[in-house]
């Protein structure tokens, strides 16, 4: 079902939209010229190889670093992020691969993390453990997660069940954007298969989805936008319709210098 | 995209959640190993020491517990969040001695010099986070610097101004009476002789356990020490959680460095050096992960506990003072190992 959505030209400010962006660390050109659209119900996949800047483009967009040239926009309006709480205060939630939950600490308490509710005042005011139990079961339910216990460490789950709650997070805080570091990078097929349906969902709920991955067939299978990173340049964008997916793997993996290789590679017997 | 669907695929992790058992959960307490060594100690001394469960012996104890508690708290809480502070021994001594030769030289009623040692002892606790947090360098080495510098400074300092290395006597100074009252007086509760200090270690612990589990600072302080990324990621302010941790240390170095003047009316400028590991060491007895992320308020008690009957218990018992170091290094391996053990049960399944 998740590969039978459109890919309708969408109308509209895009939600964000990177225009001929570049960041240099000194004299290393980390990114140059990518421009990138993310609109409300879509999924934009970004791929590359490692190296290719996928993460140094998913710490602009996540506040992390400032770009140094290019413009960049959140629903039109020109920014420049200094930092994740800006980020997530203008609606873009990321959820990396490693670090998106604090392994030790409760299911909960991750749920609620930086954006704790709290009740009562002054020297009382403290954090409304009810609500935050029982909004962190409603909530995963509602993505499909059911978990009996959120009293346990988040680090006891799954790989896939924890990018599963941050999406969950995400979603249940507001976000328009949310961004995906390699979400399904350490995963298995089946796990694989899960985390890809909760992107879905969120997609379907009308959240813009940046998708990062060097897996095209789990990007082709949710995507409506590829854009593909070589060396810190913008190899090829392609919307679902314009791509097949043996094409997009091809690109993906090198093309012609997949070729090379293989010539490389060929044992001297069969040639 | 229907939303139960997913919940096929998950549906054996559930199976799997019931079969923890409430013991295995009771294990994964922090306290726990902190509890079970108190209480083998306890009995330990019981037997060999005959003297030890007097009532009076149990104010003792608890007095030696509570000045290696106050200091504790604050140790284990910076601890759940990822940094030392090897400054916090010698920082009580800094307290005690700004308190004392500000209130001496400005011949000021002692209440002035207890203020001014609050805003100097907050101070150094603000700089080593700031310059923590700044530098991004490893907190061991960063309190290792200002550990040294006060230790220097608290000498040289005392020379200069008093030229000998204690402060002046400031017993018949205005506000003694009251300031000791708050800092180090003495409750007689049932026949038993019991210091205010216990008072602030109980207040301090109780505190201390409020803001872990029930404030959103608390829920930073776990999230700054198990993941700072991650938090940082989410929109957690890391840098004001630690230095808020080093103000706390700071906090309460003042109350102990206040105890230790009032109780003595002179400081002795050398003092302090060596107590920053004792503290450290009953956070980690007590159950704090030493690379942060996990811990209580409650465990870094009991280890304090531990330390006071253990301290207390070798002396009753009349052997040597000697045998303290052997039990205290022991004890913490014991600590360590049971740590470890858990923490690799609570990751077993990443």
């Amino acid at each position: 079902m998740t590969t039978a959505s459109t890919t309708a030209p969408t109308t509209g400010t895009a939600l964000v939209e990177l225009d001929d962006v570049s960041k240099y660390y000194g004299n290393v050109r980390a990114l140059e010229g990518v421009s990138l659209e993310v609109h409300a119900g879509e999924i934009t996949c970004v791929l590359g190889d490692n190296g290719a800047g996928k993460s140094t483009l998913i710490k602009i967009v996540a506040g992390l670093h400032r770009h140094d040239a290019g413009t960049f926009r959140i629903e039109g309006e020109d920014v420049s992020l200094a930092s994740p709480r800006e980020a997530l205060d203008l609606g873009i939630a990321t959820v990396y691969q490693d670090l998106a939950v604090v392994p030790l600490m409760p299911v909960w308490r991750n749920f609620f993390l930086g954006s704790e509710p709290t009740k009562g005042a002054g020297p009382f005011k403290r954090l409304d453990v009810e609500r935050m139990r029982a909004t962190t079961r409603a909530e995963l339910l509602r993505m499909g997660i059911d978990l009996r216990d959120v009293d346990q460490p988040i680090g006891t789950l799954s790989g896939g069940e924890r990018q599963c709650v941050a999406i969950a997070r995400a979603v249940h805080f507001g976000a328009k954007v949310l961004v995906l570091d390699e979400p399904t990078a350490a995963l298995g097929v089946k796990q694989s298969g899960v985390v890809l349906k909760y992107v879905a969902a969120a997609r379907d709920q009308g959240l813009g989805v940046v998708l990062i991955t060097h897996n095209p067939h789990h990007a082709y299978l949710v995507g409506d936008r590829f854009v593909l990173l070589k060396r810190g340049l913008m190899a090829a964008v392609h919307t679902k319709d314009s791509v097949t997916l043996d094409e997009l793997t091809r690109q993906m993996a090198g093309g012609s210098e997949l070729e090379d290789l293989r010539h490389e590679l060929e044992r001297p017997s069969a040639t | 995209m229907s939303a139960t669907a997913p919940a096929d695929d998950l549906d054996h992790v559930d199976e799997r959640l019931l079969r923890t058992s409430s013991l295995k959960k009771l294990l994964a307490r922090p306290e726990l190993g902190s509890v079970v060594g108190a209480v083998a100690v306890f009995l330990f001394f019981s037997i060999v020491a005959d003297s030890f469960l007097r009532a009076s012996s149990l104010g003792t104890v608890l007095y030696a517990a509570s000045t290696i508690g106050i200091m504790a708290v604050p140790v284990a809480l910076l601890m759940i969040g990822g940094e030392f502070d090897l400054s916090a021994g010698v920082l009580v001594t800094t307290s005690a001695l700004v308190s004392s030769m500000f209130s001496y030289q400005m011949t000021a009623n002692v209440w002035v010099g207890v203020g001014v040692s609050l805003l100097v002892t907050l101070a150094v606790g603000v700089f080593n986070g700031v310059l923590l947090t700044r530098t991004k360098l490893p907190s061991f080495i960063i309190t290792l610097g200002t550990f040294l510098m006060l230790t220097g400074l608290n000498l040289g300092f005392t020379k200069l101004i008093s030229g000998t290395v204690s402060t002046k006597s400031i017993a018949d100074m205005e506000g003694f009476p009251s300031a000791r009252k708050l800092f180090a007086s003495q409750l007689t509760v049932g026949g038993v002789d019991l210091k205010v200090t216990i008072l602030w270690w109980i207040g301090l612990v109780a505190l201390a356990t409020w803001i872990l589990l029930r404030t959103r600072f608390g829920n930073w302080i776990f999230a700054v020490g198990g993941g700072a990324d991650a938090a940082r990621a989410v929109g957690v302010p890391v840098s004001r959680t630690k230095i808020g941790l080093y103000a706390g240390v700071a906090f309460c170095a003042w109350i102990s460095g206040q105890h230790l003047l009032f109780s003595f009316d002179v400081v002795q400028s050398g003092e302090g050096v060596g107590n920053e590991l004792i503290y450290i060491i009953a956070a980690v007895i007590g159950g704090c992960l030493i690379t942060g992320g996990y811990g209580s308020a409650i465990g870094s008690a009991v280890g304090a506990f531990i330390f006071g009957m253990t301290g207390k218990g070798i002396v009753y018992a009349e052997w040597d003072p000697d045998w303290f170091k052997f039990f205290l290094g022991a004890m913490l391996l014991l600590a360590t190992l049971l740590n470890a053990w858990i923490r690799k049960r609570v990751e077993a399944t990443k």
